[in-house]
């Protein structure tokens, strides 16, 4: 069994006061323990932002990547040691600006990863730009007479993709997103969690207040199997926000389907071939 | 040296087989190269082809020779013509009595569509192929056959080579190929008995030959090397690499992945390092374009992989099928920052098999980005080589990877432990105990991020300490002919076969003494201290390469501060053949 003090480094956040950041870390950290995983049960995968911080907060197995490329790399360590589970930190600029490609392919491959998605609207670590999660006419240094175009739609994306769990949860209430990032890590497959976070500097429009008037808890019976129920809750945006588990089933995962990786991971096989010999003949 | 024999007897001719994409030439090449091969002749073939996968204009040039070759003049001793187009395009490479087969019920050709004196050999391909029930695109086994017979070979190796080659496809495909080959050769033997002047005979003693292209002889390195991760996406040159991968990956036991492309690829390969297996992507310029970040990223967290680079000539898309040597500047300076980048480049199938497998060790030992820079001509030829050649391995050195328990041992594991040498012990995720942080930001030895100047200033150092450790492994230069020659031709890849041709060729002509060639395989580490040694004592310095701006001229110069004036360069898409570069060796 873990607690929150087996993931302490040597380093305090150094997010903005009330960032929402803070309420993703702690909320990992819950479900990490919830799940009884220490810091050596797991590796932690984090792209480049805010979030990618955490990185220094954390105690873990861990790799801070590019901007963008969090997911191929969680791949490559799936693929190499399908035994480890893995967490994507990701930001809504790595991906959905330079990462969307990899989000749609990681989807429909279904690798086991959990995916929690940093979404505040703007680029925070370079000074307040927009992301492509901002809404239309969002005004940011990057838009000064406001967005032209329309906002991504990160959870009709993850669905559309054939991600075989997809969520959205929300910084504000640690307690909720604890359970649902739980939750991802028990779903064996893709698990995408969209995370509603303020950006208390740069983002004076989705504030704690405006997602708390907003948003509302997908209850019991939204049916999550159903994938068409799922893109209708999916375009729910405004009045109200719909969050939780918008959609869950169980599909083999892309390690699954490799038979190199029935029995032994690949980092724990021999490196030597022995029939090189055979390969040779077949050139003869 | 190079090995030459000199007997009387020695064979040597080129066969070029010609017709529109789709109609099997490149398999006939490789069903003729096999046939020779395995009767212990020296045989190569090169091919040439547009992008498309119907209509265009394909051709297969086998060089066959009952002594050592190492490239192929473009000329014609036989011209297999599977359409009229293959005459017309062709008709000015022929040697002096060159035999010409071709379909004479499907096109005509006349003596004096050429140039030179040839033997018309009409086989009625297409008429043979319909009565013995083949499909239409069967009718180049026709022309095997006919061509096995117009030298006298022993049709029985054809015969045998079709049954492997067919062996997936069933018994009736290769009856049918075999009655259609034998059909060929009879229709010769009855029609046309002299058949063409000279005639290749199998050895009575030899060694058992593969034969292969580049791309599998770097498959097959990765695969001695312990290779357990490939991505790469679909380019010309190295898709021939990325069938062979597939092909073996589950008989082998390491994963091929498709990535979404070469970004994913890398970054893949990077994930798969971390995890602690051997990795590699194979990719051409446009793709490692997308991979440079990954490439730094590797740099920068100290992650072993290996890169596979096949050029072809760019900008852009560029000549997609076709061959060149112009990116080595971009390959020795890809990514942001200041880390080493190791660069070895194969000059022939041999050099490919072995640098790949280098290539693993010197990843692993130095925990950075590795390429393996070869080109489309090196790729996709197929060259007869020593069976034995491919059974050496070199042993397997993982460097400063920690085992289980070292690294339980520890809580924590500095994954950049400032040392000596600049390399870290390199733990692996997973294990009981000892959690790293690999960090793309700068960061400190543990790995966590750091913007601070004196930790900055000791990892941009330890990180490029490698480099001097590496430098270390450098190999000698190898110069090959006379140490006292005339000329010394400097060049590194692909260029290694030709000038070699180049060289065997001028000695039979009693000119031995007139040039020797530098091959350079090592670039990153350089070999600065043999090369300046050779260099220094040459007479007259030559830098051959297959591009416009000899970069490595420039790289030479930035080592070891010597000058070369003279040049040869090649850079339409073709390689180099041997009498261009003996042209231009007779104008100095």
């Amino acid at each position: 069994m873990s607690t929150i003090a087996d993931f302490k480094t040597a380093f305090m956040p150094n997010w903005c006061p009330g960032c929402g950041d803070f309420g993703i870390w702690g909320s990992l950290k819950n479900a990490l323990v919830e799940k009884g995983w220490g810091p050596t049960d797991f590796c932690l995968v984090y792209g480049i932002g805010c979030h990618g911080h955490m990185v220094n907060f954390v105690k873990s197995y861990a790799i801070e990547t590019l901007h963008g490329r969090p997911i191929p790399v969680a791949q490559g360590i799936r693929l190499g040691n399908h035994k480890l589970p893995v967490i994507i930190v990701a930001g809504d600029g790595d991906t959905f600006g330079e990462g969307t490609n990899h989000l749609v392919h990681i989807a429909r491959r279904n690798v086991k990863a959990t995916m929690l998605v940093h979404d505040n609207q703007v680029y925070g670590l370079t000074t307040g730009q927009t992301a492509p999660t901002a809404p239309k006419s969002f005004k940011t240094k990057s838009t000064p007479s406001g967005v032209l175009e329309e906002a991504v739609n990160p959870i009709a994306i993850a669905l559309a993709a054939g991600a075989t769990f997809v969520a959205r949860g929300f910084a504000g209430d640690i307690p909720k997103l604890s359970k649902l990032i739980l939750e991802g890590l028990n779903h064996p497959g893709f698990a995408f969690i969209d995370i509603l976070q303020p950006c208390v500097t740069f983002n004076h429009v989705n504030t704690y207040a405006w997602y708390r008037q907003h948003i509302y808890d997908l209850d019991e019976n939204h049916d999550v199997e159903n994938r068409a129920k799922a893109f209708e809750k999916a375009l729910e945006w405004g009045p109200k926000v719909p969050t939780g588990v918008f959609y869950k089933v169980e599909k083999p995962t892309y390690e699954e389907q490799t038979p190199q990786l029935d029995v032994k991971s690949l980092v724990e096989q021999d490196l030597n071939y022995q029939n090189l010999e055979s390969l040779i003949d077949d050139l003869v | 040296m190079i090995c030459l024999k000199t007997k009387m007897d020695n064979v040597s001719l080129t066969i070029k087989v010609g017709g529109e994409a789709g109609f099997g030439i490149m398999a006939s090449g490789l069903l003729l190269i096999r046939t020779f091969s395995r009767g212990g002749l020296k045989a190569i073939s090169i091919n040439d082809y547009p992008s498309l996968i119907r209509g265009g204009h394909n051709v297969i040039l086998v060089r066959v020779a009952s002594h050592e070759i190492f490239a192929t003049d473009d000329v014609v001793d036989i011209l297999v013509a599977l359409n009229r187009e293959t005459i017309d395009i062709h008709k000015s490479e022929v040697t002096d009595n060159a035999g010409i087969i071709y379909d004479n019920e499907s096109f005509d050709v006349k003596e004096n569509d050429f140039s030179r004196k040839v033997s018309l050999f009409a086989v009625p391909l297409m008429k043979l192929t319909k009565e013995l029930g083949g499909d239409v695109l069967m009718r180049n086994t026709v022309a095997l056959g006919a061509t096995v017979a117009l030298v006298d070979y022993d049709f029985s190796y054809l015969k045998r080579v079709i049954e492997d080659q067919f062996k997936s496809k069933g018994q009736e495909i290769i009856d049918t190929n075999i009655k259609l080959a034998q059909a060929g050769y009879d229709y010769i033997q009855s029609y046309h008995p002299h058949g063409y002047y000279k005639k290749l005979k199998p050895k009575m003693k030899s060694q058992k030959q593969v034969v292969l292209t580049g791309n599998e002889a770097i498959g097959l390195g990765s695969i001695a090397a312990g290779m357990k991760f490939i991505a790469a996406y679909p380019m010309t040159p190295i898709n021939g690499l990325l069938f062979y991968m597939a092909d073996k990956a589950e008989k082998v036991g390491y994963v091929y992945k498709q990535p979404e492309d070469e970004i994913a690829g890398i970054n893949m390969a990077i994930g798969a390092s971390f995890a602690g297996v051997r990795s590699m992507v194979a990719t051409s310029g446009g793709g490692f374009c997308l991979m440079t970040e990954g490439v730094s990223l590797a740099g920068m967290i100290e992650q072993p992989v290996v890169i596979i680079y096949g050029q072809r000539p760019g900008p852009a898309t560029g000549l997609p099928t076709w061959t060149t040597q112009g990116d080595l500047h971009f390959v020795l300076n890809a990514s942001q920052g200041e880390f080493p980048r190791l660069v070895l480049a194969p000059g022939d199938i041999e050099e490919a098999y072995y640098l790949t497998q280098v290539a693993f060790n010197l990843a692993d030992k130095y925990q950075t980005p590795v390429v393996v820079l070869v080109d489309k001509y090196i790729c996709e030829s197929y060259f007869s080589i020593d069976f034995d050649h491919f059974q050496k391995k070199i042993p397997i050195e993982r460097g400063k990877i920690m085992t289980e328990a070292e690294q339980s041992a520890q809580e924590e594991v500095k994954r950049y432990l400032l040392t000596e040498d600049g390399i870290s012990p390199r733990p692996i995720p997973g294990r009981k105990n000892g959690i790293f942080h690999s960090n793309s930001d700068e960061h400190d030895e543990f790995g966590y991020s750091t913007e601070e100047a004196r930790v900055t200033k000791s990892m941009i150092e330890k990180r490029m300490k490698k480099l001097i450790a590496a430098q270390k492994e450098d190999r000698d230069v190898i110069l090959y002919g006379d140490p006292d020659a005339k000329h010394t031709l400097v060049g590194w890849g692909s260029t290694k076969g030709v000038v070699l041709e180049a060289m065997r060729q001028l000695d039979l002509a009693g000119q031995k003494g007139l040039v020797n060639y530098i091959q350079i395989s090592w670039i990153n580490p350089f070999p600065v201290d043999s090369l300046k040694a050779l260099l220094s004592k040459a007479k007259h310095i030559v830098d051959i390469e297959g591009n416009h701006n000899s970069p490595m001229a420039d790289w030479i110069l930035l080592k070891t501060g010597i000058t070369i004036k003279d040049k040869i360069n090649k850079y339409d898409g073709r390689p180099f053949f041997p009498s261009e570069i003996i042209e231009e060796i007779l104008s100095y």
